[in-house]
């Protein structure tokens, strides 16, 4: 009986997987059908771009056969996705550089942006989120909600701007845009092994503290300002499912148990306001990707959003679609992460 | 005036006008207690009006260049937020900005639902494989960041006001596309519906004037709630080149106009800046207490 029992929610669990996994499929495929479409719509002719307009007739045909353009156009959708799955992204017009190698290069620099951001954001949203569930009403409370509104307002660009501003043009605080200083920049590459791309990860490894801690100073404040972005949402989320769960019965128990408060909160009820927040959380890192295109450029970060709109001022089409699609990939797999997460940690969804 | 409160609080409603006037007064009443969402109204309705009387409140003309005049520091004599690269004065530029805003919320709040109500009837009306082929493509478009999709949109259509604006509506319809989707199955099987289509109204017919007006509450509140975003988005675009192009004064393109002179001249980037995030706060501190007034479970508190 028992055993049935398990091998039937086995079952159950690996048919779960299969649904997410078959959605997982479809979007992708739609993801790469929305940017074939996007690339067959743009006005500049792609053979034009790259043989040049003096091109006789006969070079342009060769190339457009080279490209697979004299195909039916569902035909090129097949070979475009064909290519995408084996990673071959287009090459870049810009550079002659293919496009994978670009994004994989610049990818961890945009990740490792957005994980501390997002680290930064928990650790001020939960509490403040708390403090204001437990509080509602007051003046705490109210300034919560202010300081998150005022987060979700705010142009992210110009924050950065504000931000460079204030910290590293009027209070020197801070590093100024870049991952480096210019003394340290100069030698990166030949005393920094670059194993994940990640550079307060690389110099740790190399051992050159000195790099680590310069590299803080300048990755702090695009990280704690878009940190502050993902608070503002993370803290207000948090507000009301905290609030949601100190109106159950459970706690009113726990209370009456004469339970401390603290652990009322951080223990009892935080363990099931844990399952939303996961999602939430999730949620924002993939936000945070996105925000991180206007950030970049302010802070002269070599991510991908940096790389994006380098490659959109050129109008360097396959750099920029090849990015989004990236861009769309790490979107789409994290909300499956949140997914597979939500059902980890909450038991009712097994 | 007496009686007409007294009209709308009446406890026995006449009619269901009167029943429906009297529930929004008492949102009304509650909307108005929370002093955050009347700042916000307050901001909106200050952005309408500034929009409306450019000319009179504008103290230069937003486009004419001084070049003898140029990056003065604020509170300087006829210039009270200084002037930008080019000697125009930025206040100026930016009581004309507003109209520019106004016109991006505008366009963007009228296409962007009208096609989300499009695809989500039609996909609760008609269900079975149109629906599923027509929502698997709204999750397909809500897969994307936004930000980026308008960002290769506008790419691909070229730079301007208008094609920022269809690249915003492109990525903002999906939200739509859903609350209308569940408010059309809510309704699709009810009595008045069957009555319509047995007098022989055909399916265009039914959806249009039978099933979106009943969308329609949702969706104009959902509108509300997204603009603040529309807002950021668009000074985004407006921000990396994409959006209006000069001279126009448009705030996200002023704010990057500004970034040269950042450490020197801060006032170039700054204060159109304040702008954006004055309006966007606008409607989000509204936005956010109508959410209040119009969810049962909070009013309840």
């Amino acid at each position: 009986m028992t055993v049935s029992l398990s091998s039937s929610r086995w079952m159950a669990r690996l048919r779960g997987l299969g649904g997410a996994a078959f959605s997982l499929a479809v979007t992708l495929l739609g993801l790469l059908f929305v940017t074939f479409i996007i690339s067959r719509v743009v006005p500049i002719d792609p053979v034009i771009a790259i043989v040049g307009e003096r091109a006789s007739e006969a070079q342009i045909e060769t190339a457009r056969v080279a490209l697979g353009l004299d195909k039916p156009l569902w035909q090129q959708f097949f070979i475009f996705v064909g290519n995408a799955l084996q990673g071959d992204l287009g090459t870049s017009i810009r550079t002659g550089e293919p496009v994978i190698q670009a994004v994989t290069r610049a990818f961890p620099a945009t990740l490792e942006l957005a994980t501390l951001a997002t680290i930064l954001g928990v650790i001020a949203g939960v509490p403040a989120g708390v403090l204001a569930a437990t509080r509602p009403g007051s003046l705490a409370d109210h300034f919560v909600r202010l300081v998150g509104l005022m987060g979700y307002s705010m142009p992210v660009f110009w924050l950065g701007l504000i931000g460079l501003l204030l910290f590293y043009g009027v209070l020197g605080w801070v590093g100024g845009p870049g991952r480096l200083d210019a003394a340290f920049d100069m030698f990166y590459e030949f005393e920094v092994t670059p194993y994940t791309g990640m550079i307060l990860i690389d110099t740790a490894l190399a051992g050159r503290w000195d790099m680590f801690v310069n590299a803080i100073s300048h990755i702090i404040l695009p990280a704690g300002l878009l940190g502050y972005v993902s608070m503002a949402y993370i803290s207000r989320m948090t507000r009301s499912f905290m609030m949601n769960e100190l109106g159950q019965e459970y706690i009113t128990t726990a209370r009456v148990k004469g339970m401390p408060e603290w652990r009322v909160i951080w223990v009892h009820a935080m363990r099931n306001v844990m399952v939303p927040l996961i999602t939430v959380i999730a949620l924002s890192y993939a936000y945070l990707l996105e925000g991180s295109v206007l950030t970049e450029t302010i802070f002269a970060w070599p991510g991908l959003g940096s790389y994006i709109t380098d490659a959109l001022l050129v109008n360097d089409m396959p750099a920029v679609l090849g990015g989004t699609v990236v861009v769309g990939v790490a979107f789409v797999v994290l909300n499956l992460v949140s997914d597979l997460l939500y059902r980890l940690v909450d038991p009712r969804a097994r | 005036m007496s009686t007409l409160t007294e009209w709308l609080r009446d406890p026995n409603p006449t009619s269901r006008r009167q029943a429906k006037l009297g529930q929004l007064w008492l949102g009304w009443l509650r909307l108005k207690r929370n002093p955050l969402a009347m700042a916000g109204l307050v901001i909106i309705g200050l952005l309408l009006v500034i929009a409306a009387f450019a000319p009179v409140l504008a103290t230069h003309d937003p486009i004419a260049q001084n070049l003898q005049n140029r990056l003065q520091p604020p509170l300087t004599p006829g210039h009270w937020l200084g002037t930008d690269d080019f000697g125009r004065d930025i206040w100026s530029r930016i009581v004309y900005g507003s109209r520019i805003t106004l016109y991006i919320i505008a366009l963007v709040a009228v296409t962007a639902p009208l096609i989300g109500l499009m695809v989500g009837t039609v996909a609760g009306y008609f269900g079975g494989w149109v629906d599923a082929v027509l929502m698997r493509l709204t999750d397909i478009f809500l897969a994307f960041p936004r930000l980026i999709l308008a960002l290769a949109l506008v790419a691909v259509l070229g730079p301007g006001i208008e094609n920022a604006v269809l690249a915003i509506a492109l990525t903002a319809w999906p939200p739509y596309a859903r609350v209308a989707r569940a408010e059309t199955l809510t309704v699709r099987n009810s009595d008045y519906i069957a009555a319509v289509r047995l007098q022989g109204a055909g399916a265009g017919r039914v959806i249009w004037g039978h099933i979106v007006p009943m969308c329609l509450p949702s969706v104009i509140i959902r509108v509300t709630l997204d603009m603040a975003g529309v807002i950021l988005i668009a000074a985004g675009l407006g921000f990396l080149g994409l959006g209006a192009q000069p001279p126009l004064s448009e705030w996200g393109l002023m704010i990057s106009a500004g970034r040269k002179y950042l450490f020197e001249q801060w006032w170039v980037a700054t204060m159109p800046g304040l702008a954006i995030f004055i309006v966007s706060l606008g409607f989000n501190l509204l936005g956010d207490g109508l959410r209040d007034v119009l969810d049962p479970r909070s009013a309840a508190k």
